[in-house]
């Protein structure tokens, strides 16, 4: 039974940890900003989905309805506010050093949170109905909410339509060309300033509904980013900087390192996710899949 | 002496007398550190600044009931400069302190903080009055000759020893147990004192998994899973705040509640926010006599109608224990008749005054730590759908509590020497 219990936990996790880290590695990879504000999106997501399903409720709308809800939410939310950073900020500061960009996101992230408290207040938000809305199945003796299952559904929809939408469409393979060269990209006709707008407001998006499919399992309150940002930035760590894989493959190393040592020595779980971090910079320092880059003299 | 001496002489008199009454009419200002921010700011900060605000808006109205009907503390205004706990806790004291030259520092709830600012109290001389954290720590190890630092909330130790009594003294299967508490000292010291308690009770229990998750990790599905196949009878957990709600939001709906008698320590600080979500039969715990376990007096009373009157809702215990440290502060000051910081912590030792939730005796920790007793009882909904419980058993304070020469991990291992239960 503990096998089947690691087996679910550690792909429950997994995906969660996927979510929340795939836009900010998608991010990284092609704008070279290491955005330190992604815990703020995830956080405006989960609000926003929390205030959006409370509306829904009060209006005695279908149950159903409110999965789409949370999507569209998530969805809004994470491209409004992607979009205004980025040509209100960031596009006054491309070609600034990436120490540069990282203060600056770290300057949004609290911005942000404090607008956060502003518009929402300290109290938290509740909006569990989805979380127990298809119940649980069993497996063995272990009750697993079907909620955490389509959370890995998700994970896994979002991962495949990523890497569908950056090979098999033309933006998505003007986005590689931006990723493989800036400037040869730029000599080449392709509107870089266009490809990194949409690039943050799909990494927002990813941020945005990874908040939202959290919030039906927690109290949403003021600070709930600040976690994530640190766990997210572990997860690309591991998988190297920019790589999608390799965000793929973070998760799941993260995810299931904490889930063996929850069940098998818990007392080692606190460490689980940094251990797997330090373990894999020890051996690769920019991390499973980085791509070799040639040094610019 | 010529009379022109003498007239300036007199004036000058005047001008110093009247300095010294303006001086004794400035206002007393305390520094009121509480969570603002975070997952413990809508279940902890909140409830305790609203306290604050009820509690110093009628003091210096005066219109708290006996023994407190007299304006302000020892005549003086009060007022209150509210700093989040969820900064930097050490940086934040020490502008209260050295910055703002507050006259008291009156908050925290996390026993973290409690234990950083725990010995700046005693080195810049500030006295302190902890409100809320429970680790025995703070008069154990941390500040062991304290003159300036008080407690007037008891120590977690007597939600521990009280959440085994209860359990054994209900029938509870404890063949098998488990916990799940957050990792840093608070999580720790409960659990270590549980499971002393059970052993001093000789329950006979095997611990079936014990997990310490990050504190404010939020996500709790491969700890449950791990109480849900680890065969526990009984469960423990001293979470607060957004992780005891996150906690009850997953694992209500896998079961865990049906499976395992779940104990709360911190439970009805949740019972007002997710009243349709925690499982009836839950048991649940105050951290003391505050709330639907409080005595009635005309105190209890008061403070529950002027919460409610303020707030729109009841009092969680987190303010009912705010309470309970502003009182405290007026009766000690009042009794040492003087604003020297050192006279009024000299009459707030052994100290023994009233409360909405009973008599507090500052009784143990050299007489700087409040001493209560504790009560738990299951979670019950009523026909309207109003959180309450039922089944409650209360336990005195000389049942749960350790003597005062005696830390609480020696006391629970030899079987609480002394303890005086009902």
């Amino acid at each position: 039974m503990k096998l089947v219990a690691i087996l679910l936990d550690g792909l429950n996790y997994s995906a969660w940890l996927f979510l929340v880290a795939v836009g900010l590695t998608l991010i990284y990879g092609v704008m070279r900003i290491l955005n330190i504000a992604h815990g703020a999106f995830y956080a405006i997501g989960a609000y926003v989905c929390a205030s959006a399903l409370g509306l829904y409720y009060s209006a005695g709308l279908p149950e159903a309805g409110a999965f789409l809800m949370m999507g569209l939410s998530a969805l809004v939310a994470g491209f409004v506010v992607g979009l205004l950073i980025e040509r209100v900020v960031l596009r006054k500061l491309y070609g600034q050093d990436e120490v540069i960009m990282v203060l600056v996101t770290y300057a949004l992230f609290l911005i942000l949170s404090d607008a956060v408290k502003l518009t929402w207040g300290v109290e938290s938000y509740y909006v569990f109905q989805p979380y127990a809305y298809f119940g649980y199945i069993e497996f063995g003796n272990l009750p697993y909410q079907v909620y955490d299952l389509l959370v890995v559904g998700l994970a896994i929809v979002a991962g495949i339509g990523l890497w569908y939408w950056l090979n098999r469409t033309r933006t998505g393979i003007l986005m590689t060309a931006v990723v493989a060269d800036r400037e040869v990209a730029a000599a080449m006709g392709v509107n870089v300033t266009r490809i990194f707008a949409l690039t943050f407001a799909i990494g927002t998006v990813l941020a945005a509904v990874a908040g939202a499919a959290t919030a039906p399992k927690i109290a949403v309150t003021p600070g709930i980013g600040v976690e994530v940002i640190i766990l997210a930035f572990a997860v690309v760590v591991i998988g190297g900087l920019g790589s999608i894989p390799g965000a793929v493959v973070g998760a799941i190393f993260a995810g299931y390192a904490r889930a063996i040592c929850v069940h098998v020595a818990p007392q080692f779980e606190l460490f689980a996710i940094y251990a797997v971090m330090a373990v894999v910079l020890a051996i690769r320092p920019h991390g499973l899949f980085a791509r070799a880059e040639g040094r610019k003299i | 002496m010529t009379l022109k001496t003498v007239l300036a002489g007199t004036a000058s008199l005047c001008l110093i007398a009247g300095a010294v009454q303006a001086q004794d009419q400035e206002p007393i200002t305390l520094g009121i550190p509480v969570f603002l921010s975070g997952a413990a700011s809508g279940p902890f900060g909140l409830p305790q600044r609203n306290a604050a605000e009820v509690i110093i808006a009628e003091l210096n109205a005066g219109n708290l009931p006996a023994p407190y009907d007299t304006k302000g503390i020892n005549g003086r205004m009060v007022e209150a400069n509210y700093v989040d706990e969820a900064a930097d806790a050490v940086q934040e004291y020490r502008n209260m302190a050295e910055r703002e030259g507050v006259d008291a520092v009156v908050g925290y709830t996390s026993s973290g903080n409690c234990k950083a600012v725990a010995p700046l109290a005693e080195e810049l001389q500030q006295l302190t009055v902890l409100v809320d954290c429970g680790t025995p720590q703070i008069f154990e190890s941390v500040v062991t000759d304290p003159t300036y630092l008080f407690r007037t909330g008891p120590t977690g130790t007597i939600d521990s020893v009280g959440a085994a009594r209860y359990l054994v003294d209900t029938g509870v299967d404890m063949s098998e147990v488990a916990g799940i508490n957050q990792n840093y000292a608070w999580g720790q010291d409960a659990w270590a004192d549980f499971t002393g308690s059970l052993i001093a009770l000789d329950t006979g229990s095997d611990i079936a998994t014990e997990q310490f998750p990050q504190v404010f990790a939020g996500q709790y599905g491969a700890e449950i899973s791990a109480l849900l196949t680890s065969g526990a009878k009984a469960i423990h957990t001293s979470f607060w705040g957004g992780d005891l709600e996150a906690f009850i939001l997953q694992a209500a709906p896998r079961g865990l509640f049906a499976r395992s008698a779940v104990v709360m320590t911190t439970g009805e600080a949740a019972m007002q926010r997710l009243p349709n979500e925690i499982p009836e039969g839950a048991i649940i715990g105050a951290r003391g006599p505050y709330s639907y376990f409080a005595p009635e007096s005309e105190l209890a009373t008061w403070f529950r109608d002027a919460y409610e009157k303020a707030h729109g809702q009841p009092p969680s215990y987190p303010a009912w224990k705010m309470a309970q440290a502003l009182l405290g502060l007026k009766s000690a000051w009042e009794k040492a008749g003087s604003d020297d910081p050192a006279a009024i912590a000299k009459a707030f030792e052994n100290l023994e005054y009233e409360t909405p939730a009973g008599t507090v005796r500052m009784a143990i920790g050299n007489g700087h730590q409040a001493v209560q007793g504790i009560a738990y009882g299951t979670y019950k909904q009523d026909a309207d759908g109003n959180p309450g419980v039922e089944n409650v058993i209360a336990y005195a304070a000389e049942c749960v509590n350790p003597p005062n020469d005696t830390t609480a991990a020696a006391w629970i291992e030899a079987g609480f020497p002394g303890a005086s239960c009902n």
